[in-house]
């Protein structure tokens, strides 16, 4: 396919100087933010007012800023999912559709197994949503490392396959028949739901995020692994000639990515909606991987990207409830976002 | 009854293969210049939102067409700017623009939800359409049909038989010696996704004015991807897919057949096909066809030092 081409348009990091290059960045939000506003006064609403709902719904207050925790959740582990395979430039973009295959397998454990008590039942369909979305990604893995389809292509069209997939299962041999012809799965036991913490909505997947988060940190930067992934990153040919074993590596990343973006799906289903629904995520996978390209792949970068996208999110809800705009117009916001960003990272790299 | 299904199967095709075909052969022209557009999902809803509210508006669908057309091509160039003037990630660029696409054409269509449109008037050539078999399958389509055959050897002849093709694809193959002899990289690639913005564009309308004749948000369903698959499966080759874009049609017809007819198998598992055929036949096609993509695909030319 000539994609490992992407090589060639490395992931900035952070350098010298990268106070003035964040306050330049923060004009470039701000000209995305004001594109928009200009888009919704076209549609004859008020921007102002719009963002002013935004933002005082979301960091406002207690509740709204628990909302946007609850929303980064899911956002980081999509946005690592990305992350941890771009360490050797493959390109995941099936997020989505592993979310929706762990939550399947997630679920399929909550509602067989649910006997059992939460300290076996939780950690037990935790894997299971792991396994499911790791799986899931470990197609594209096989076919990107047998050299037979990019992972890219089969990433993209899996998602298709897994959210009708979901909605089998759901409208079919799942359907709860007690909701009449509301398509979802019966409610999860009391075992199956991760428990909030101290009277908020933020829960116990917060434990997962910040695993990942440290896992993805400490393997890149002080393991033989992560040493290996970075040589295959850099420059494949000699990783092959010094034993390393490039294919596996292309299957495990895939699988961690995917297992990553399975555990956020099983959270969705256990923490926030307690049941399989068809409606499960806003897209959490797709704006996973706009986070890890805003975030180069760094750590912390992804938290706050997660941040500043989980409140546009949220701000979508808003202007759908109280401004009347279909809920997917705030994806522009989003693309807007990444096309200031994208705009700076590949003029940046064409000068060094 | 097993003559009318398969009648039926295939005109299907035909028509669920026409948008696949146009916005197919607006990928090839992309890649072949060494552009690759995951944005094409977007583009197309941009086409199709466009061409039906200006239908709905001015109750014309040829106008329809060509709004969507411009549409389509002005949303590509979006996509051009950030991929060749800020030399960004191009599959980063092309999500970004789906994202765009998706949001933008929801909100541009929120209000024609639910509205009626004639549609695309169909054409019957007298005598041919009055031929036994032959009539039903090939000449009752409209005018986008009819059209894509000849535009599928249009793009053929000119990225194969014409000055302005070779250079578009010496900048594919190698943007730095096709500036060495004098072409310029960067404008060929903006013509180039002036027209696969085009071709994009037109696909989305026929999708909602001649197939569906209704607006819904996301109403590509991954038509876009799948079209980007395709162009792998016709190894970058306009005639080639023909045939792909007839077999990927095939696979949504023969789903839609099967629900008709009431197959007792679930819609969600029979609405996994294309997806599926797409990856299947990539897998198996794999190997043998990677040396067909052009040299330098996703890569952009950065100037000669």
């Amino acid at each position: 396919m000539g994609l490992t081409a992407e090589q060639a348009n490395k992931a900035p990091r952070f350098r010298r100087g990268w106070w003035a290059s964040s306050i330049r960045f923060f004009g470039l939000f701000v000209l995305a933010f004001l594109v928009f506003a200009i888009l919704l006064l076209a549609f004859g609403k008020n921007p102002i007012k719009a963002y002013i709902d935004i933002f005082s719904s979301t960091l406002g207050s207690t509740y709204g800023f628990s909302e946007i925790l609850v929303k980064m959740i899911p956002l980081t582990l999509t946005a690592v999912a990305v992350a941890v395979p771009s360490r050797i430039w493959l390109i995941n973009v099936g997020g989505e559709g592993q979310l929706y295959i762990g939550a399947l397998f997630a679920t399929w454990g909550a509602l067989t197994l649910n006997s059992l008590p939460p300290w076996i039942l939780l950690p037990l369909i935790s894997v299971f949503g792991f396994l499911g979305g790791g799986l899931w990604a470990s197609i594209s893995g096989i076919l990107r490392a047998k050299g037979w389809v990019s992972e890219t292509i089969s990433t993209l069209l899996l998602n298709y396959v897994a959210i009708l997939l979901v909605n089998f299962f759901v409208f079919g041999p799942w359907k709860d028949p007690e909701s009449a012809n509301y398509p979802q799965t019966a409610e999860f036991v009391d075992a199956a739901t991760l428990p909030a913490i101290g009277g908020t909505r933020v829960h116990m997947g917060f434990i997962f995020v910040l695993a990942a988060l440290t896992l993805f940190y400490f393997v890149l930067s002080r393991t033989r692994w992560g040493l290996e992934m970075r040589a295959i990153g850099g420059n494949p040919e000699a990783a092959r000639r010094s034993g390393i074993p490039i294919s596996a590596y292309i299957t495990l990343l895939m699988f961690i990515g995917g297992g990553l973006a399975g555990l956020a799906g099983m959270i969705e289903v256990s923490a926030i909606q307690g049941r399989l629904r068809p409606s499960l995520s806003p897209g959490y996978g797709f704006i996973g991987f706009l986070i890890s390209w805003m975030a180069g792949g760094n750590p912390l970068g992804i938290v706050a990207a997660a941040f500043l996208l989980a409140v546009v999110t949220a701000g979508g809800d808003i202007l759908q409830m109280a401004h009347g705009l279909p809920g997917s117009a705030v994806n522009i916001l989003n693309a807007l976002i990444l096309f200031v960003v994208l705009s700076r990272q590949g003029g940046k790299v064409g000068v060094k | 009854m097993i003559g009318s299904s398969l009648q039926g199967l295939l005109s299907g095709s035909i028509i669920a293969g026409t948008p696949l075909l146009y916005a197919t052969l607006g990928e090839v022209i992309g890649e072949r210049a060494g552009i690759i557009n995951l944005g094409l999902e977007g583009v197309m809803l941009m086409g199709a939102v466009v061409g039906f509210s200006t239908t709905v508006k001015t109750g014309n669908p040829a106008l329809g067409v060509f709004a969507a057309a411009l549409a389509g091509a002005l949303f590509n160039m979006i996509f051009g700017f950030l991929v060749i003037e800020r030399r960004a990630n191009q599959l980063a660029s092309g999500l970004a623009l789906m994202f765009c696409g998706v949001g933008l054409s929801a909100l541009l269509g929120a209000p024609y939800i639910g509205s009626q449109i004639k549609g695309l008037n169909e054409i019957r050539p007298p005598i041919l359409s009055d031929l036994p078999v032959a009539g039903p399958i090939l000449f009752h389509y409209d005018i986008l049909v009819y059209l894509v055959l000849p535009i599928a050897i249009l793009v053929w002849w000119a990225l194969f038989y014409t000055r302005w093709g070779l250079s578009l694809r010496a900048v594919g193959e190698k943007p730095t010696a096709a500036f060495a002899a004098g072409k310029h990289p960067y404008r060929l690639q903006y013509q180039a996704l002036f027209i696969a913005g085009l071709l994009g564009g037109i696909a989305g309308a026929h999708l909602s004015l001649a197939v569906a004749k209704t607006w819904a948000e996301w109403m590509t369903a991954g038509r876009g991807f799948v079209a980007v698959a395709l162009v792998i499966f016709s190894k970058w080759h306009p005639l080639r897919a023909i045939a792909g874009a007839l077999l990927f049609g095939g696979a949504i017809a023969l789903q839609l057949q099967m629900q008709a007819r009431g197959v007792p198998v679930s819609p969600f598992l029979l609405d996994m096909l294309p997806y599926l055929l797409s990856l299947g036949v990539l897998a198996v096609w794999g190997g043998a066809r990677r040396h067909a993509a052009p040299a330098s695909l996703g890569q952009v030319f950065r100037g000669t030092e």
